[in-house]
């Protein structure tokens, strides 16, 4: 069974969002996406100060399975990208919430994290997408 | 071993080299090679054996069942090979006059009309190379098409979840965003989102139908008239033709443009990158803008090539002449050899297929991913439940169906269906063959039960043991390199 941990938030698109202290927010993939992708090969990171409004594609994660987009959780500017996967993308399969963080981005409106999910609506998600 | 490796210099093999070499004077000398490549040196049984050992280790449909769903692995009959190596095609120059290429010129115009005649469409361009380059054929056709009428706010491109994942790539390269049209709980394009999603910016859908899914779009008229009404045009993504060839037709359908896999539907040989060809088809709308060149008979019968001149609109060529015209021929020789009637069995029988091998599955116990609807050319079962009692995943099966003697299906496609296989057995098989594999999976799923790390570690009976696929991405390793 995959790892929902309870203090982080969610998108439907599998990525998870964590708030920072200086208000910044990390953001991965899933330990269910990862586990859906199997061993990644390549990851396609933003550009540190480029912005995405929210939903949009800006990073790509590769699998020998297949090619995935990643989408921005929230509107904004991204202000560092996990620069180690580039030689080592098996650390998203690791762990997909510590070391295999993907980029820190910071939003444009705090407010909107309050529409991402919780870990109960995310699990919930997964259950019902059957996988 | 590499051939290379079998090297020893100054080894010789001149009974197959040509008797006359020619005298070439007119190459400038700064493009003269001024150090001799390295090649293999080798005797003839050297080559002979080495080549004929690859082969052996080699799955493939003239070995094996190889029900890769999406690709239409079906039999390449060896008429079609024969006829196109006749010595007038392949000794002919591509700059040869007309005149007196009159006969490979009435094969090519006669493979438009039958592809015409089968699709519904007005008029066919053989010169794209590939599905891919169809599709992009294709997209550019809806592009100028709305340029030509100085539309300019269409941008958007529509692509339901369950078309080809080329689709969206050919409308990123033909210069739209994508807009992701999801599916619906059976399978089908979402109607409502469609709906929601046309608008002034909608330029054209793309259409993969049947879609990978393995189930036809049950309402074609519907999204034909959202999209047309929005001003947008239809694109029918043809690489699943094998299911419908000869029964329905997508100009009939309303579409617009498709493309179509000759290397899938028209058995050409296919599988390791090529060579493929993928005609397109337009209605009278896109009509000016067809690539070229194109075979057109004149009024005393001959056969012409026609190119910008004609057709000054044209979005222009994608291949040097005529496109892959050996694969072209061996298209044309199936089509005549199949004839209209012949046609119809194709998709009859690619279905039947597909749908007793569902069936038959299903009352062994698998799962299939949408198990209300009819298969199409090919289906789709997941073996989630598998995973979920055994711990062995698709990729174990796969692997251990080697083992009994088949090319897996395709694995973990559509991503849309969890630990999926997608079986495509076409036509070309017999019931037995159809139920020996499904005997195969019977005993694998018992394998699973009872000795699941028989499964896991499988292929145990192939030249070469289970593969690092992982390494293999991570650390592609393509180049041979000469020891100093």
């Amino acid at each position: 069974m995959s790892e929902t941990p309870k203090d982080l938030r969610y998108t439907k698109t599998h990525e998870w969002v964590k708030t920072m202290p200086d208000g910044s927010v990390a953001v991965g993939i899933t330990d269910h996406a990862q586990q859906l992708l199997g061993d990644l090969v390549f990851i396609e990171l933003p550009k540190v100060g480029a912005e995405y409004a929210a939903g949009k594609e800006c990073a790509v994660v590769e699998s020998v399975k297949a090619a995935s987009d990643i989408y921005a959780p929230v509107s904004g500017k991204i202000v560092e990208v996990n620069t180690r996967l580039g030689d080592a993308p098996e650390t998203v399969n690791k762990g997909a919430y510590g070391d295999g963080w993907l980029f820190r981005m910071q939003p444009r409106n705090p407010d909107d994290l309050k529409s991402l999910l919780d870990a109960a609506a995310y699990a919930a998600l997964v259950e019902a997408e059957g996988h | 071993m590499l051939i290379f490796e079998l090297s020893r210099s100054g080894r010789r093999n001149p009974s197959q080299s040509p008797s006359v070499m020619p005298v070439v004077e007119d190459i400038p000398q700064h493009l003269l090679r001024r150090k001799r490549p390295i090649l293999p040196e080798v005797s003839e049984m050297q080559a002979v054996r080495h080549y004929t050992r690859l082969s052996q280790k080699n799955f493939s449909i003239d070995t094996h069942f190889y029900p890769l769903g999406s690709c239409t692995m079906k039999y390449n009959p060896r008429a079609c090979n024969a006829f196109s190596m006749l010595p007038q095609f392949l000794a002919r120059h591509p700059l040869a006059s007309p005149a007196t290429g009159q006969g490979f010129l009435a094969c090519l115009f006669e493979l438009q009309e039958i592809l015409k005649d089968v699709t519904g469409m007005k008029a066919v361009s053989l010169t794209p190379m590939a599905g891919a380059q169809g599709e992009f054929a294709g997209v550019a056709m809806i592009r100028a098409y709305h340029e030509s009428r100085g539309d300019v706010s269409r941008t958007e491109i529509l692509v339901p979840d369950a078309a080809h994942g080329t689709n969206p790539a050919t409308a990123v390269m033909c210069g739209y965003t994508v807009r992701e049209i999801p599916t619906d709980a059976n399978g089908g394009i979402d109607i409502e989102r469609l709906r929601a999603a046309v608008g002034p910016q909608t330029a054209g859908l793309m259409l993969t139908n049947p879609s990978t899914l393995g189930v036809f779009e049950r309402d074609i008229q519907e999204v034909q008239l959202i999209v047309h009404k929005a001003g947008g045009l239809l694109y029918y993504d043809g690489a699943n033709l094998n299911a419908i060839l000869g029964k329905v037709k997508p100009g009939n359908m309303g579409f617009d443009v498709i493309h179509m896999n000759l290397h899938k539907t028209f058995s050409t040989p296919h599988g390791g990158g090529g060579p493929g060809a993928g005609p397109v088809g337009v209605n009278e709308r896109l009509l000016p803008f067809l690539p070229v060149p194109v075979v057109a008979q004149a009024r005393d019968g001959r056969y012409v090539v026609e190119t910008e001149e004609e057709h000054p609109q044209s979005i222009g060529r994608l291949s040097a002449y005529m496109g892959n015209a050996g694969i072209l021929l061996r298209a044309y020789v199936y089509a005549r050899l199949l004839g209209r009637t012949g046609m119809r069995r194709v998709a009859e029988f690619a279905t039947l297929n597909a749908n007793y091998m569902m069936a038959r599955l299903k009352q062994q116990g698998f799962t299939a991913a949408f198990p209300a609807r009819r298969a199409t050319h090919e289906f789709i079962i997941t073996l989630k439940p598998m995973k979920d009692a055994t711990g062995v995943i698709a990729m174990d099966v796969a692997k251990r169906l080697l083992d009994k003697g088949f090319h897996a299906p395709t694995t973990y496609f559509p991503m849309l269906v969890p630990e999926c296989f997608l079986i495509e057995p076409t036509e070309t098989e017999s019931k037995e063959e159809l139920d020996s594999f499904i005997a195969a999976m019977v005993a694998i799923a018992h394998e699973a039960q009872i000795n699941p790390e028989l499964v896991k570690n499988a292929p145990h009976t192939t030249v070469v043991r289970r593969l690092d696929d992982v390494r293999a991405a991570r650390e592609l390793d393509l180049r041979w390199r000469a020891p100093d």
